[in-house]
C-alpha cells in the first residue's frame, strides 16, 4: 500500500505524459475531499471551493515536475489550495463575502445579538485577505498554527502575528460602529 | 490588546463566523469539470533555451543599473541595504 502510494507520487512527479495523467487522476480523486473541504474552511462558499479545488488541481497539474514526492502531496496540495484561495479573495469586494453564514442563534451566546454578529462578519470581511485567511484557520477553524504556518508558506511566529493584527484591526472596525467587543 | 480582550474577541469572531463542521464534500464528482478544464488550457510547454539567455540578460542589466546607480549615488547604498 504504502509502495503504492509513493509509486503514484514519483510517476505523478517523474513519469512519462500517460503515467502522469494516470497519476494524476488517481490523486485527485484521493485528494479531492481533503482539498475541497480545506478550501471551505477558507471561503466558506460551496460554489466558491468547487471551482477552487478545479483551479488548484490544474496549478498542481501543472507544477508536478516541481513536486517533491518525498514532502509528501497532501501538503504541497494544502498549500496550493491556500494560495487560490487567497487569490480568490483579493480577487472579490470586500463586502461580497460572509454576510450571509452569521451563526445560528441557538448556538451562540446570548448577550450577543445577531446584529453584532452580523457587524463583526461583515467587519471581518473587510480586514486584508493575508489577515483574514490566517485568522480564519487558527481562530475560528482551530487548525494548528504549525499546519496553517505550512499552508500559508509562512513561520508560526508569522502566523501569530497576522492573527494578532487581524484581531486587533477587527477590534478598532467594531469601536469604530459602537461596539467594545 | 491583552490577553482577555484577545479572548473576547475570539469568542465573537466564532461566535459570529463558527467554525464548519468537518466531513465536507463537493456536491457533484468534480472530476469531469477537471478534465474539461485540462482540455481548455493544456499544460505550458517548457521555455525555449532562448528564454534561459533573456533572463539572465535581464539579470545582469539589472546588476549593472544597480551597480551604476551605487557608483554614481553612493548615498542610495545604504537604502539598499535596508531594504534588501
Amino acid at each position: 500500500m504504502q509502495n503504492e502510494a509513493s509509486d503514484v507520487l514519483n510517476q505523478f512527479q517523474q513519469g512519462s505524459s500517460e503515467t502522469v495523467e494516470a497519476a494524476f487522476e488517481t490523486l485527485f480523486r484521493l485528494h479531492q475531499r481533503a482539498v475541497y473541504g480545506w478550501i471551505l474552511r477558507i471561503v466558506r462558499n460551496p460554489a466558491a471551493a468547487e471551482d477552487l479545488t478545479i483551479e488548484s488541481f490544474w496549478r498542481i497539474h501543472q507544477a508536478h515536475a516541481r513536486f517533491d514526492p518525498s514532502q509528501g502531496f497532501e501538503g504541497w496540495a494544502r498549500r496550493i489550495a491556500t494560495h487560490a484561495a487567497l487569490d480568490w479573495m483579493r480577487a472579490r469586494r470586500p463586502d461580497s463575502e460572509l454576510t450571509a453564514e452569521v451563526a445560528n442563534p441557538a448556538e451562540t451566546d446570548p448577550a450577543v445579538t445577531a446584529e453584532i454578529r452580523l457587524k463583526t462578519a461583515q467587519a471581518f470581511g473587510r480586514l486584508p485577505p493575508k489577515l483574514r485567511i490566517a485568522a480564519t484557520l487558527a481562530v475560528i477553524e482551530e487548525q494548528p498554527q504549525k499546519d496553517v504556518a505550512a499552508a500559508l508558506g509562512i513561520s508560526v511566529a508569522a502566523v501569530k502575528l497576522r492573527v494578532f493584527r487581524a484581531l486587533r484591526l477587527l477590534r478598532k472596525d467594531l469601536e469604530r460602529q459602537g461596539i467594545t467587543p | 490588546m491583552n490577553t482577555d480582550k484577545e479572548k473576547r474577541m475570539k469568542d465573537l469572531l466564532r461566535q459570529a463566523l463558527p467554525p464548519l463542521e468537518g466531513g465536507a464534500e463537493p456536491g457533484r464528482d468534480l472530476w469531469p469539470a477537471m478534465l474539461r478544464r485540462l482540455d481548455a488550457e493544456p499544460a505550458t510547454q517548457q521555455s525555449p533555451a532562448w528564454a534561459c539567455f533573456s533572463e539572465a540578460w535581464f539579470d545582469a542589466a539589472l546588476l549593472a543599473g544597480l551597480v551604476a546607480l551605487a557608483a554614481f549615488f553612493p548615498a542610495s547604498i545604504p537604502v539598499f541595504l535596508f531594504y534588501l
